[in-house]
């Protein structure tokens, strides 16, 4: 216990009646009841009515968008992870309504902090509009006829979530000690007072008793969970290193025959190693002393239909990566021809490696059939098929691409000299 | 056969690789995301690199729990793309009202809508011009080559952490995702940027500044002075105020800021050539084919400039400046609209502005030549 004044005096800037002045009052008081210092006090707001009552807060404060204050005060509660500190987050049935997914995430995860959730069944702020929390039956100015559904229980929602305490009060009086409760828990805690709003609620709902109200709409007054621990931490990474590395490196160790750029596409099927192969095929250049790009394209869902992979390799630096008309086309399978036809259609020149067992398309490259599936099957025709281009072409010294295939754990599994015969 | 007169090595790399160690070196220190492609490289070594790395629920929370991070003394990173940078425009504003240091790496991909995620564009910039209400300057940052991705990420992060604010790092799939050989043994020495705290006596006003117009920066977690951090318009205090002087005084200043410094964050490449009457300007991935335009165009003895803009928002004077030199001023982009030449030149345009535009493939140097040589 102590004495603090954990507000600033002045009076609250609430409407006469109002149950936000309550849950600010209760709040100072289950402060000096835990004995907490001012400053180790962060209170989250945002926007609502409820949000405006920082200013008479002397602790420290933090005031966001609508409905965000849980994710904001989450992503402080996570920074800190400090279990000295208290993090209080002040919500609407508005905010919570549109913050749905932070209120729920919080209690999954655990982050260490308290959700109060000023519960008055509707938007205060904008003139009375029905929120998700608006009990059955229940009127506002918007709604006069009342709502025809129930709604949200909140608590049994964030129970489910995982929340460590969680409960429901009306508010009225003295209820310090719920907050006492909940502001002491491990991890997320969450307070649903529940309030008739004087301006709007009371005014469209004449003579309606807010405990009879609560007991009318199925919401039950109680304890939901209590004392669980389950508490965030933040994640720290014990040993980032730099993402810097001489293993990333490739060293020139051998020779090349280009005089000038060659731009290579490589399009088959997902699964089939079509980016593997790009990626040997441009890492043997490198050992052969050139420059190369490496491009990707495929659908969204990697795993099926086409592959495709364009790489240029130069002696000279490489700026622009694109390459609207290869010199060489390789296709492996019918979804690589399916994708590269058009390309294969603007080819003036070049050459055109094809499986075998496939039409070539309309190309002016001059056309070569190569039995890629045949000789080492499906899975493995990519990589054979940049073997037996770079055997047909030439550009760079074999020996690269035979030490970028030996440093690689595929050839573990697969014979290099399956990749030789051609 | 060409002999290798000597043993060098080169990284075999990506940009993602780049512009995330950078971050990390420049003093970024929490990476928080929510995955979509085309970023998801930078999603995955920043789980490698950074010292905090959070996997958030959805882009909003993003924007939110990085946030958090920042009040408590923290530099957030995150990357994403149009549909989720679209989410997160709310909270960015909130960030820079709150005056909360932290990067968005945007990386663009075909739109409008999900467009196409496995295609590259630059289709964002009007977005992001227009990303804080009122129409204030959000530093917007773009890289135009592999080196950027090292030196502009660097800058990025320094200028979130001096101007205290959200800061755009804007880039696209071709420029994060295309692996390449690159000599890495000259990436330039990256001193890890400070936040600018308060060290005098009570009282501390939040919002209180100097001639820097950026107020000093106190962490929620310390408790010698109370901090108070708002996103609604306020005073000094930080308390939330109508439309008093003193509040409009602190909104106008959000705006004074990133003017006032702007100098600290242009960013820009220009190669002139004498004579030349034709000015290409671009950015982002084009500017690499604009690069090579300008090479074939002097190998053809075409006399050209080129400008790459490094830094987009707010658009640096030198570029009008620049462009005022030339009769004929080709700007090239991967869009429909040419985002780029309304920002600098309106929807009245200039005579000799013509643009080269496309979506769904990457401009091409002979698309910019042809442009560059049209009507001589």
């Amino acid at each position: 216990m102590n004495n603090i004044s954990f507000l600033t005096g002045s009076e609250l800037p609430f409407c006469k009646g109002c149950g936000h002045a309550t849950i600010t009052q209760n709040t100072e008081k289950a402060l000096q009841k835990m004995g907490i210092d001012l400053l180790d006090v962060i209170l989250v707001t945002d926007i609502g009515c409820h949000g405006i009552v920082d200013k008479s807060f002397l602790t420290h404060t933090v005031h966001g968008l609508h409905g965000r204050s849980v994710a904001l005060g989450g992503g402080i509660a996570a920074a800190i992870s400090n279990p000295t500190k208290k993090v209080i987050v002040f919500v609407g049935d508005g905010g919570a309504t549109i913050g749905m997914q932070h209120l729920i995430g919080a209690a999954h995860l655990g982050f260490d902090m308290t959700v109060v959730v000023h519960n008055n069944m509707l938007y205060g702020m904008t003139g009375g509009q029905p929120s998700e929390f608006t009990p059955c039956g229940f009127k506002t100015p918007t709604l006069p006829e009342g709502s025809n559904k129930a709604g949200y229980d909140l608590c049994e929602l964030i129970t489910a979530a995982g929340a460590s305490h969680v409960q429901r009060v009306v508010g009225i009086g003295d209820y310090s000690d719920v907050l006492v409760n909940a502001f002491t828990a491990k991890g997320f805690s969450l307070v649903e007072v529940m309030e008739i709003c004087p301006s709007y609620g009371v005014k469209s709902n004449p003579g309606m008793k807010l405990s009879k109200l609560v007991e009318d709409s199925g919401l039950i007054i109680k304890t939901f969970v209590s004392e669980k621990d389950k508490v965030y931490s933040k994640p720290v990474n014990p040993n980032p290193k730099s993402l810097i590395s001489d293993k990333f490196e490739v060293t020139t160790k051998h020779t090349h025959n280009l005089s000038k750029p060659v731009s290579i596409m490589l399009s088959g099927s997902a699964g089939e190693g079509i980016q593997s192969a790009a990626e040997f095929l441009s890492k043997a250049a490198m050992i052969a002393g050139l420059n190369t790009t490496k491009k990707g394209s495929y659908p969204v869902t990697v795993g099926v239909g086409f592959s495709a992979s364009e790489i240029i390799i130069s002696p000279e630096q490489i700026l622009y990566t694109g390459s609207p008309i290869p010199d060489v086309l390789v296709i492996t399978s019918v979804d690589g021809l399916n994708y590269a036809r058009a390309a294969a259609g603007k080819m003036k020149g070049g050459i055109l490696l094809i499986d075998e067992t496939l039409e070539a398309p309309t190309t002016g490259a001059q056309v070569i059939k190569v039995p890629f599936r045949e000789r080492v099957g499906a899975r493995n025709s990519a990589m054979y098929s940049i073997f037996w281009y770079l055997n047909h072409s030439n550009i760079f010294a074999m020996d690269a691409l035979k030490d970028v295939f030996m440093g690689n754990k595929i050839s573990e599994k697969v014979q290099i000299e399956t990749m030789l015969k051609f | 056969m060409h002999a290798t007169t000597e043993s060098k090595s080169k990284a075999f790399i990506d940009g993602s690789r780049l512009i995330t160690e950078s971050c990390v070196r420049a003093g970024a220190d929490v990476f928080i995301g929510y995955p979509i492609t085309p970023a998801n490289l930078l999603y995955l070594y920043a789980s490698k690199r950074f010292p905090t790395m959070l996997a958030a629920p959805d882009e909003i929370t993003t924007l939110q729990w990085m946030a958090g991070f920042a009040t408590a003394g923290h530099v957030p990173v995150t990357a994403t793309s149009f549909p989720g940078y679209a989410l997160m425009v709310e909270s960015i504003n909130m960030a820079y009202m709150q005056e909360l240091p932290m990067v968005i790496i945007l990386v663009q991909r075909l739109g409008p809508a999900t467009g196409t995620a496995t295609c590259g564009a630059q289709g964002d910039l009007s977005v992001v011009y227009g990303t804080i209400s009122g129409g204030f300057a959000l530093p917007t940052l773009c890289i135009s080559s592999i080196d950027d991705c090292w030196d502009l990420s660097a800058k990025a992060v320094e200028t979130a952490i001096k101007l205290r604010t959200p800061v755009v790092l804007l880039t696209s799939k071709e420029m994060v995702m295309t692996l390449l050989s690159y000599d890495w043994s000259k990436l330039s020495e990256i001193k890890p940027a400070k936040v600018k705290t308060f060290d005098g006596k009570a009282p501390y006003l939040p919002y209180a500044y100097n001639d820097s117009l950026v107020p000093e920066f106190l962490s929620v977690t310390q408790k010698e002075h109370q901090v108070r951090i708002t996103a609604s318009t306020h005073d000094t205090k930080g308390i939330l105020q109508n439309t008093s002087p003193e509040a409009i005084e602190n909104t106008k200043r959000l705006q004074k800021k990133h003017e006032k410094h702007i100098s600290d964050y242009t960013f820009f490449e220009l190669d002139e050539q004498k004579d030349a009457d034709t000015l290409i300007i671009s950015y982002d991935i084009t500017a690499q084919a604009s690069r090579e335009a300008v090479k074939q165009l002097r190998l053809q003895g075409k006399k050209v400039s080129f400008l790459a803009a490094k830094t987009l928002f707010p658009i640096p004077h030198e570029y009008i400046e620049i462009a005022s030199r030339y009769s004929k001023v080709v700007i090239a982009e991967e869009n429909l609209t040419g985002q780029l030449r309304l920002a600098l030149f309106g929807m009245a345009g200039r005579k000799g502005v013509t643009g080269v535009n496309g979506i769904a493939k990457m401009i091409s140097p002979i698309e910019i030549i042809e442009e560059v040589l049209r009507n001589e």
